[in-house]
Formats: C-alpha cells, structure tokens, sequence
C-alpha cells in the first residue's frame, strides 16, 4: 500500500487527488494504475512529469510500503 | 522564513516586521507581485502547492541565494489555493548590508519563484480553467542568472 498523490492536470485527468494503492514498487503502482486509468497511466508516463517519494524526487524505480508517500508532478508552472 | 499561505496576507505588515530589530542591515529590498485580471480573461488564480516539498524546494533555494548575495536575512510569503484579481501573490524581501545584493537577490528570488517552483497554476477565465505552464519571458529572465 502506498499514498498516492496527483497534482496539477493530472489530478484533475484521474478526478482525484489522493487514493491508498496497494504496491510493493514504482513499477507495479504504474501497472496498476494502467489497469484502472490507461489514460492516466499514460500521462504520468508522459514528457515532463516528475515522481517524488517521500517528497524527495527519484529517477527510476523505487519499493513502496504502506506508509511511502509518492507524488506524481507534473512540468512546475512557477509561482 | 518562507510561508506558503492559504489566506490572503497584508504585505506592508510582512514588511515592517522584516525591517524591526536590525542594527547591521543597510538595506531591505521587497517585491510584492499581484494576480491580475488579463481584462476579464481571469476570474481567479488557482495555485497549488505540494506542502514539505513545496516550501522545502522555496528554503534550499534562498539559502543558495542568501550566500550569493550575502544577505543578513530573506521573508517570502506565497499564497496558495484561489486568489482573486488584485490580491498579493507572492511577497519577497531580502536584507543585506548594502542595496545592491538586496535589489539583485530579490530579483533573483523572484525570477526563481515565477519560472520554477513547484507550483501548479491555473487560470478561471470566462471560457473555463485551464491549467498554465511557464512564460517564456519567465524562463529567460531566470536563465539570465545561469550564465554568471
């Protein structure tokens, strides 16, 4: 289980913010994600968007456990 | 100190409290930037921030800037959630010893906070909302600062 969270299009692409999911790895939360919402899948994918775990941004993969937070950033507009 | 701030905020007041108790400070420089209203094109502003992440990429960021420009202090304040024409954005203010690295760093501060903090924005017009992405202008005001 991991705490999701969307920001920005993106949340407003899957019609919600924040949702508990139940995967060990990045990899298997977009998979996941791809069973439940292809077109949301597709865009966290997409150009731009960055993944932060545990506010933290990462590259690549990542284990997830039911307390990890991840975020799903999309391009940052600026203040 | 930097605060991001879901409530509208009074900048004269942020200003006069950064100024009290400073001795050694011979210049404070501020920028108080307010949400436009693009002759009706924008009804509201809609910033969202990503609490601890948000405000942790604002600190790392004005710390950097406070040793380049050797500064004594800095206050930011952003507003977050829906802000309405006329409300302030965003208040910027940096101490130094003299004008030059308070001016300088609080330009650098805010061509910062326009083109690349985690921020996500978005406009409510007449049409609907759409979601905005940095300026171009925004982009090559801070990239100006790179190439020092």
């Amino acid at each position: 289980m991991a705490q999701v969270l969307l920001f920005g299009r993106l949340a407003d692409l899957a019609g919600w913010r924040d949702k508990a999911l139940e995967a060990g790895s990045l990899a298997a939360l977009r998979a996941l994600l791809a069973d439940q919402d292809p077109a949301l899948a597709e865009a966290l994918a997409g150009p731009g968007v960055q993944v932060a775990v545990d506010k933290a941004l990462v590259r690549g993969e990542a284990a997830l456990t039911a307390t990890t937070e991840v975020a799903f950033l999309p391009p940052m507009s600026g203040g | 100190m930097i605060t991001l701030s879901p409530q509208p905020f009074e900048p004269g007041a942020l200003l006069t409290a950064f100024c009290e108790g400073r001795d050694e400070t011979g210049a404070v420089a501020s920028f108080t930037g307010l949400a436009r209203a693009e002759q009706g094109r924008a009804a509201a502003l809609e910033l969202e921030a990503y609490p601890g992440f948000t405000d942790a990429a604002i600190r790392d960021f004005a710390e950097a800037a406070k040793a380049r420009f050797a500064l004594h202090d800095y206050r930011i304040v952003h507003r977050t959630g829906r802000i309405a024409p006329g409300e302030a954005i965003v208040f910027v203010a940096t101490a130094a010893g003299h004008r030059r690295e308070a001016f300088e760093a609080c330009d650098f501060l805010m061509d910062w906070l326009k083109s690349r903090a985690p921020f996500w924005k978005k406009e409510h017009g007449p049409d609907g909302a759409r979601w905005i992405e940095p300026t171009d202008r925004d982009r090559t005001d801070a990239s100006r600062w790179d190439q020092e």
